[in-house]
């Protein structure tokens, strides 16, 4: 077990991340963290994605310019160009979500969840 | 390669590009963006008709590699019998909700921008034939949903639409890692060449590909609305403004319920279903357990978007239990009853937009007498409810057929009580709008009075009552929905046939 966890301390790290992404999202009254929440959970699953590709003693996956470069010991490229193309996303994402925030703030004047509640129980 | 290979990426690149147009001519010109996004879907649902008759006219899957690369590193598009007829559903209704938005829908260029990035979006999740590949589609159709919502007047808009963001973030990224634990299984994100490593994976790995199955459904849970995680919905459907209710409530939760079934019978397959323990069991408990959900708290709503969304859940939830049958005849009506779901929850919600545009009725009580006054909306309303609980003959009534035979196929009796069930439930809200529309006649006093709110167009306030503001456009568009519920009805021997190719390679 603890071999196991030695090993492979950077899964268990991913989903003490999820978990505590996932908290922010669902505990926080305040809507700016409950969107850092959600960044936190995207970010941990980039993670997860980044270690997966690691390959003991493998170097970054450049190809040399050597026509012959025999053999060779990389990191799989893959998961690396699925996290770039992720990361964008969820950069949109945030984006999109804290001018929710801002437009929210502008109409209601308050960022916690409970008290936007109260507001529109109101009207 | 021939020019039919390049329709998939043309459906896909045509609008993403065409969506930056409004907002460039939108500089020089004032009202451009519905020209150019009516053109541009018009020309997308003629270039899928042009598929479509290859497809199932020839009986050939069209697939383009993107860039040539071969099919276990690059992304490839698929067009085949299911995804050209979801890419049918979703170009027709993108096209046909435009004949409201022309005076009804929301203004402004950037509207249309959206409208074409959810086009592309949604077209994109249908046709792509790569896992990950998937996940962008899904991300691009969410941001495109988001600010389709939020384009509303009113404040709570925003407040529904970030709700829906965080949600379907957490949706989509739940699918993400599910993807991560295939991709750590197999070493391949493709999905024909998942569909030949998954059955030869053994020991460790076939926990990966279970954990990777409960993240993808848990995932899809999300986007396609299933009790208890459809909290989004009836919140999204209901404060997003009247021209793009219709659109979303049509496709957007449709073609992640066929993204869903995708993956979970491509990828997958039948047999990895069927063999894992609780996999089916699972699936079919959540689907029923929405049904039951979702028909119980429409009946309870006042407000009739609401009601809609509501009873979307439950619909969904019938879908979702079909694909947990993992019988032929299930699947085939999971499909039937996706496309039917589709036209007629546009057709309900864009006659809901006509009426609340010419009366200001939005409650059931407000509805009263409202056959007298719009009989041609509540015409074509009633017959859409007639659809929705499945009474023959309407394409409503195909798709519960087929779940229902399923259910009997599978020896899974109480699928088929909650199917039963589903359809009393759902006579319970369809009829309670009828009986309002029609029997209970309109209170004088209860003569909606136009609220400030509504001239925010820039109209007068009186202009709320003005039957003029109600084009012959919107008024097509509902009964060409009844009409198409109506006609679909009669097509559903044309329905297995188009889809058996599809359904034979799965279950063979």
């Amino acid at each position: 077990m603890l071999e196991l966890l030695a090993t492979h301390y950077a899964y268990a790290l991913m989903f003490v991340l999820i978990a505590i992404g996932l908290y922010m999202i669902i505990a926080n009254q305040n809507l700016v963290k409950k969107v850092i929440g959600v960044s936190l959970f995207q970010t941990a699953i980039f993670l997860f994605f980044i270690s997966m590709a690691y390959v003991e003693g493998g170097s970054a996956p450049i190809v040399p310019a050597d026509e012959t470069p025999g053999e060779l010991v990389v990191a799989s490229p893959l998961p690396q160009v699925i996290v770039l193309t992720a990361i964008v996303v969820s950069i949109a994402l945030t984006a999109v979500a804290l001018s929710l925030v801002m437009r929210i703030y502008a109409e209601y004047g308050t960022l916690r969840e409970d008290t936007l509640t109260e507001v529109r129980a109101d009207e | 390669m021939s020019s039919v290979d390049l329709v998939p990426v043309l459906l896909i690149a045509t609008p993403i590009l065409a969506a930056t147009l409004p907002i460039a001519l939108g500089l020089r010109f004032d009202r451009v963006g519905w020209s150019i996004a009516a053109l541009t879907t018009t020309g997308l649902f003629a270039a899928t008709a042009f598929l479509a008759t290859v497809v199932y006219g020839d009986g050939a899957t069209v697939t383009h590699a993107l860039g040539d690369f071969p099919q276990e590193y690059g992304i490839e598009l698929v067009a085949d019998e299911l995804s050209t007829l979801i890419a049918l559903l979703v170009t027709g209704v993108a096209a046909g909700v435009l004949a409201y938005t022309r005076t009804g829908g929301p203004r402004g260029n950037t509207f249309y921008t959206g409208y074409l990035l959810l086009t592309g979006g949604l077209l994109g999740l249908t046709m792509t034939g790569d896992v990950f590949n998937l996940f962008v589609f899904l991300e691009i159709t969410g941001l495109g949903t988001y600010a389709m919502i939020s384009s509303g007047d009113g404040p709570e808009s925003a407040v529904a639409a970030l709700k829906y963001l965080i949600l379907g973030t957490v949706g989509a990224s739940m699918y993400l890692l599910g993807v991560g634990f295939l991709f750590m299984a197999t070493g391949t994100l493709n999905m024909a060449e998942l569909a030949t490593a998954l059955p030869d994976v053994e020991g460790q790995g076939e926990t990966l590909v279970r954990v990777a199955f409960a993240f993808v459904f848990v995932g899809f849970s999300i986007k396609v609305a299933q009790w208890p995680l459809h909290t989004w919905q009836p919140d999204a459907y209901q404060h997003a403004p009247d021209g793009v209710t219709p659109l979303i409530a049509a496709l957007v939760s449709t073609v992640s319920a066929y993204a869903f079934g995708r993956v979970a019978f491509t990828v997958f397959g039948a047999d990895f279903l069927a063999t894992t323990p609780y996999a089916s069991e699972v699936v079919v408990t959540v689907g029923s357990i929405s049904v039951l959900a979702g028909s119980t708290l429409a009946v309870i709503q006042r407000k009739v978007k609401r009601m809609l969304a509501y009873s979307s859940v439950s619909q969904f939830g019938l879908i979702v239990a079909a694909y947990g049958l993992v019988t032929e005849t299930g699947l085939v009506g999971a499909v039937v009853h996706l496309v039917g779901h589709g036209l007629t929850k546009a057709g309900l919600f864009a006659a809901v937009a006509v009426v609340s545009v010419s009366t200001g009725a939005r409650t059931v009580d407000e509805y009263a007498g409202l056959a007298k006054r719009r009989p041609v909306a509540a015409m074509a309303m009633t017959v859409l409810l007639v659809s929705l609980v499945g009474i023959p003959p309407s394409v409503g009534f195909v798709g519960k057929w087929y779940i229902a035979l399923g259910a009997v196929e599978a020896e899974l009796w109480p699928v088929a009580a909650v199917i039963f069930l589903s359809t009393m439930l759902t006579l319970a809200y369809a009829a309670r709008l009828l009986e309002k529309m029609y029997f209970t006649p309109a209170a004088p006093t209860e003569r909606p009075v136009p609220p400030g709110a509504a001239a925010t167009d820039g109209g007068s306030p009186v202009e709320t009552d003005d039957p003029d503001r109600v084009t012959v456009g919107m008024i097509g568009l509902v009964v060409a929905a009844a009409v198409l519920v109506v006609a679909l009805g009669f097509a559903g021997g044309t329905f297995y046939d188009l889809l058996e190719p599809f359904v034979e390679e799965v279950f063979n």
